[in-house]
């Protein structure tokens, strides 16, 4: 495959097996270079199961899967290189400060430290939250966390990223916050793949995917969506779609 | 390497921040060799004995003072009554009669012998092995003595064609706190060693951040050193600053080359941190890894010879001290400290905790999955 493609991510009859039961089931969309994809779907749709085959954590059953050029196969290791992670589950360490955690994952991701102080000035800096460097996580509201999770996620200038539930659970503010750093990274050329339970900020999205039981029920843009089901917002397509 | 850096210095960062640990790791020397050394002992000192002396003669009080002089024995009463010495001897107050029955100088005089009688508290049948042990060698000395004198020196080499001489070697006190003392710092370097490592990775993955780093492009193998280094190095510091105390406090010899147990420790701890490592893999939460490393900790401490010797085990259980380390870690740390062997005679030792290692590191890597 062209590295060099428009896309990002092409997702082929992907299949993934638990057992009896069928998570993925074949799945078939791609990603466009610099797009904010979401990936929408009720809770046990398969959402989580796709984004971590795409990152490597686990490997599909059948199908036919590029990530930024990448078979998920064969070259994970690559893939995890060019990509940028941020987990539902929070994954800094609270009883690091925050210096700390940019430091830890900079380091694991193969930044100089030179480098790694230079992109945490600039992240903390544009978080406006360069006088926190300091402190410990464990002191930190939760708000302030995710967007500091996501700054990390970017810290090693990923050409994906892939974000699971990153607004779950904060303030609206923190969100629309939250949103304004997605495209902020968007416009960069970085590709956003999120997934949400929110449906207004499906709409912020450039194009949705809407999952429903394993499988993928309906993949366009936002607007394209409401005109296809006839409804106002996007809150009434998933409400068709997954009922 | 330089990820490998990284990784040590955020877990040094970890320890030494959390205060609970810390104190763990630098109290837990103390405790374990003052307190454990201390009660874990075997010596017999102050053994409560009730005399029953229905003789009362000259004789019978030279042999009652005997044990008077003794410092293992602790006279707590004399009487002519043996209900009263039972009676004692059942609440506990007592842990031996002597009793000298009545015509015990007359007997002796006349016809050479004369019984005596001890009644030992056995419930801790090791401790009435050595009341038993020690009392003897009072009589038989007593014994001679009056051989000795009443013959005036004639008979006593022919009533005695055999004498033994006792000669204890690498241990010439007799001093069980010498032997204990080792034995308290291969618990000490196994407990901090394999808890450590095996609660580090599950806590991590009961966070979540074991998927963050999993999503890195880091190598298994730098993953695994960065995480398994420090608890080496904490186990090595814990069994030099026990050393240190142990040195301090019992006076505890050190004989051999510390070279050679530095370096045969190292290569237990590989095969110790390839458990853990093992452990916390196939473990999902801190309580489950907990319970498993003290089921295995635990049957593995008591059947390695710590406070029995392993050459007295069962066949069975000599077969099952082949997989057991802490069982060569053991004998080993007591062949260098206290009898000065060197590399050579712990050669196969070494050799097969060698082999250990390799097994236990490498089942340890094989089973660890950055993908699931």
């Amino acid at each position: 495959m062209n590295r060099q493609s428009q896309y990002m991510i092409t997702v082929k009859d992907m299949v993934k097996k638990f057992g009896q039961f069928t998570a993925n089931d074949h799945l078939t969309f791609n990603v466009k270079r610099g797009e904010i994809f979401g990936f929408l779907g009720a809770n046990g749709a398969g959402k989580t199961t796709a984004m971590r085959i795409l990152c490597g954590l686990s490997s599909p059953t059948s199908g036919e899967i590029y990530v930024a050029g990448y078979n998920v196969y064969r070259e994970t290791e690559k893939i995890k290189r060019s990509i940028g992670y941020m987990s539902q589950k929070f994954s800094l360490y609270e009883d690091l400060t925050v210096k700390e955690n940019f430091r830890f994952y900079g380091g694991i991701y193969g930044l100089k430290r030179r480098k790694i102080r230079e992109r945490t000035g600039y992240l903390l800096d544009k978080l406006n939250f360069s006088h926190a460097m300091n402190q410990k996580i464990s002191d930190i509201p939760l708000g302030w966390k995710q967007k500091l999770a996501f700054s990390i996620a970017i810290m090693h200038e990923p050409r994906i990223v892939f974000l699971d539930e990153p607004t779950s659970g904060v303030d609206p503010i923190t969100r629309r916050q939250f949103w304004e750093m997605i495209y902020e990274t968007a416009s960069q050329e970085v590709t956003v793949f999120v997934t949400t339970h929110y449906m207004d900020e499906a709409e912020y999205c450039s194009r949705v995917s809407i999952m429903d039981r394993g499988k993928i029920k309906a993949l366009d843009t936002p607007a394209n969506l409401k005109q296809t089901y006839r409804v106002a917002n996007m809150n009434e397509v998933f409400v068709q779609i997954a009922r | 390497m330089k990820t490998i850096l990284f990784i040590l210095q955020k877990e040094f960062i970890q320890v030494l921040r959390n205060r609970t640990m810390l104190l763990l790791i630098i109290l837990l020397p103390f405790i374990q060799l003052l307190i454990l050394v201390n009660a874990a002992t075997f010596d017999m000192k102050d053994i409560d004995v009730y005399v029953v002396d229905k003789d009362l003669s000259t004789t019978s009080r030279e042999l009652v003072s005997k044990f008077e002089a003794s410092p293992f024995y602790n006279l707590v009463n004399k009487s002519f009554n043996m209900e009263d010495g039972h009676d004692k001897l059942l609440r506990d107050q007592a842990e031996l009669i002597v009793h000298i029955p009545s015509h015990f100088e007359h007997d002796l005089r006349n016809e050479h012998h004369a019984p005596v009688q001890l009644l030992i508290h056995a419930i801790n049948g090791t401790a009435a092995g050595l009341i038993h042990a020690y009392s003897a060698t009072i009589i038989s000395g007593f014994n001679q003595q009056i051989a000795v004198e009443w013959s005036q020196g004639k008979l006593a080499k022919a009533n005695q064609p055999l004498e033994v001489v006792y000669s204890y070697w690498y241990n010439p006190e007799m001093n069980y706190k010498i032997y204990m003392v080792p034995g308290i710092l291969v618990i000490l370097v196994t407990i901090i060693s394999l808890f450590l490592t095996a609660m580090n990775i599950v806590r991590e993955k009961e966070m979540g951040t074991i998927e963050q780093i999993n999503v890195t492009p880091i190598r298994k193998y730098q993953f695994i050193v960065g995480k398994l280094l420090p608890f080496l190095v904490i186990a090595l510091f814990e069994l030099a600053f026990g050393l240190f105390l142990g040195r301090m406090i019992f006076d505890v010899p050190v004989v051999g080359n510390l070279g050679v147990l530095f370096g045969f420790t190292l290569v237990y701890l590989l095969v110790i941190l390839g458990f853990g490592l093992f452990l916390s893999v196939i473990s999902e939460s801190q309580q489950q890894v907990m319970f498993v490393t003290f089921f295995f900790m635990l049957v593995f401490i008591l059947m390695s010879g710590i406070f029995t010797p392993t050459e007295s085990m069962p066949d069975w259980a000599k077969k099952v001290n082949v997989i057991n380390p802490i069982a060569y870690l053991m004998k080993v740390i007591r062949m260098i400290l206290l009898k000065g062997s060197g590399f050579m005679d712990i050669l196969k030792e070494f050799y097969s905790l060698l082999i250990y290692a390799v097994l236990s590191l490498g089942l340890a890597v094989w089973r660890y999955r950055k993908t699931v």
